[in-house]
């Protein structure tokens, strides 16, 4: 169920986007409105999530160290698994951000018999993300050729380095091939290792099978079924400079590329997915482990109400003279 | 907000690269493409018809030339059959750029729009258009 209802909605957007483009004839609606609702609610989304998490109080520093922290001067310590500076940190987010570092330290268990338990090294987990996000973030960028006019020196790039190998026509794109074979990888591991797949939820499929429409669907759009892209990047371009048309001659397959990509962009900011901004903002990656050398004030302290010995004596001062008790001042 | 100078400046980071396509556009004004075919050649013709019916051409004039391409080098077939029967030599050259020969006014329009780069003409010689015809000939002059 926690797989089979997130693959029917996918299947149910694609119909929905099917039936009111090529049913309905709801081109506007699905063309200029849902993208620009999405969006909308994705800039919102992200902020006010982020801004959340920053209102969360860091009291103390949690850094998840992974090697020998800052001790005395003849102790060998690690900087970048357990930084002391900012500069550490910086260094140990950019390699989080850009390499996964956390995912290359990825372990295996297993119990043989005997019974022996063995640990192991597994790098499958880091190798399909690293090549799953990097695909998705050329295809994001080649996209922007749709979006711009004329079109940056970076999309160019992009575009002649992924078709580099020159493979028919339209030129193939390695990352079209790269994101299907690392979507179906990490959607693969879910179903087939029993214990990610007691884990795993349907808000971890979703995304995924989210992805793999979207990808397939752009796939099917480039080399397949064909569209109009004169047509396509008008309309885009229509909506960057807020003054959206729809163009004729757009095939179907281009709304339901586009209405899928508007339901990432729309549960973006409610998802998972959020670790675009996360990874930034975790407390485990992002502070230096420094407790023992800096003082960390708690923020949510409030001046304590007390009431001193002094203050005591004071007040109830006679009542102990009475009753005999010894008093520090009289 | 804790360290919120830092949150904002991520923020404020992120809005700008995700806004890009908005800020970077405005005032410029997106010139839609427009594919001339008013050679002299295509005006003398009885009947002004592509090898195939026109939205066709459009979505499958590459894979068109990549078939031809791979027939004549591979195969020594140089002749196409149209889907109404008439016959045509497969050949870039002789046979498109016959027509359109208006390279810049016709190819260029749409692929430079959409950023598609054919590389018909990494073999093929680009035709010679006005401007270059200029340049030659001053050179011819000179």
């Amino acid at each position: 169920m926690r797989l089979l209802l997130p693959l029917i909605a996918v299947l149910a957007l694609t119909l929905i986007a099917y039936a009111g483009v090529s049913g309905a004839g709801m081109n506007y609606l699905f063309g200029v409105f849902i993208p620009y609702a999405a969006f909308l609610i994705f800039l919102i989304g992200f902020i006010r999530r982020v801004v959340q998490w920053g209102r969360s109080p860091v009291p103390f520093r949690i850094p998840a160290t992974c090697g020998q922290e800052k001790s005395l001067p003849w102790v060998k310590r690690n900087r970048f698994d357990n930084p002391f500076t900012t500069g550490e940190v910086i260094i140990r987010m950019l390699l989080e951000v850009f390499l996964f570092r956390s995912l290359f330290r990825n372990t295996k268990v297993d119990l043989r018999e005997g019974p022996i338990l063995r640990y192991g090294s597994a790098k499958w987990l880091w190798l399909g993300a690293l090549a799953f996000h990097y695909s998705f973030l050329t295809i994001l960028v080649r996209h922007l050729r749709f979006f711009t006019e004329p079109i940056p020196f970076f999309v160019k790039w992009a575009e002649t380095l992924d078709g580099i190998l020159q493979v028919g026509v339209p030129a193939f794109y390695q990352t079209d091939m790269v994101i299907l074979a690392a979507v179906a990888y990490l959607f693969l591991r879910r179903v087939f290792v029993p214990q990610l797949r007691y884990i795993s939820l349907a808000n971890d499929y979703f995304p995924l099978f989210l992805i793999l429409a979207i990808a397939l669907s752009g796939i099917l759009m480039r080399y397949f079924f064909k569209t109009n892209i004169v047509g396509v990047k008008e309309l885009t371009m229509g909506l960057v400079t807020f003054s959206p048309k729809i163009p004729e001659g757009i095939g179907v397959i281009f709304y339901i590329h586009l209405f899928l990509v508007s339901t990432l962009f729309a549960y973006f900011p409610f998802s998972k997915l959020m670790h675009l901004g996360g990874v930034f903002l975790s407390p485990t990656r992002n502070l230096a482990n420094n407790n023992r050398a800096v003082r960390h004030i708690n923020p949510w302290n409030y001046p304590v109400k007390v009431h001193t010995y002094e203050e005591y004596e004071d007040e109830f001062r006679e009542h102990m003279k009475e009753a005999g008790l010894p008093v520090e001042k009289e | 907000m804790y360290d919120g100078g830092k949150i904002i400046t991520g923020l404020v980071v992120f809005v700008g690269l995700v806004t890009f396509p908005l800020w970077s556009n405005v005032g410029k004004a997106a010139k839609k493409p427009d594919p001339k075919i008013d050679t002299p050649v295509i005006q003398q013709l009885a009947e002004k018809k592509c090898i195939e019916p026109k939205a066709f051409m459009q979505a499958e004039h590459m894979k068109i030339l990549n078939d031809w391409r791979d027939s004549v080098v591979r195969d020594g077939n140089k002749l196409y059959v149209s889907s109404s029967g008439k016959t045509f030599n497969m050949s870039l050259q002789n046979e498109c750029m016959n027509c359109h020969s208006n390279k810049k006014q016709f190819c260029d329009e749409c692929h430079n729009y959409t950023d598609v780069k054919p590389y018909c003409w990494t073999c093929h010689i680009e035709p010679k258009e006005k401007e270059k015809v200029a340049w030659a000939s001053i050179e011819e002059n000179s």
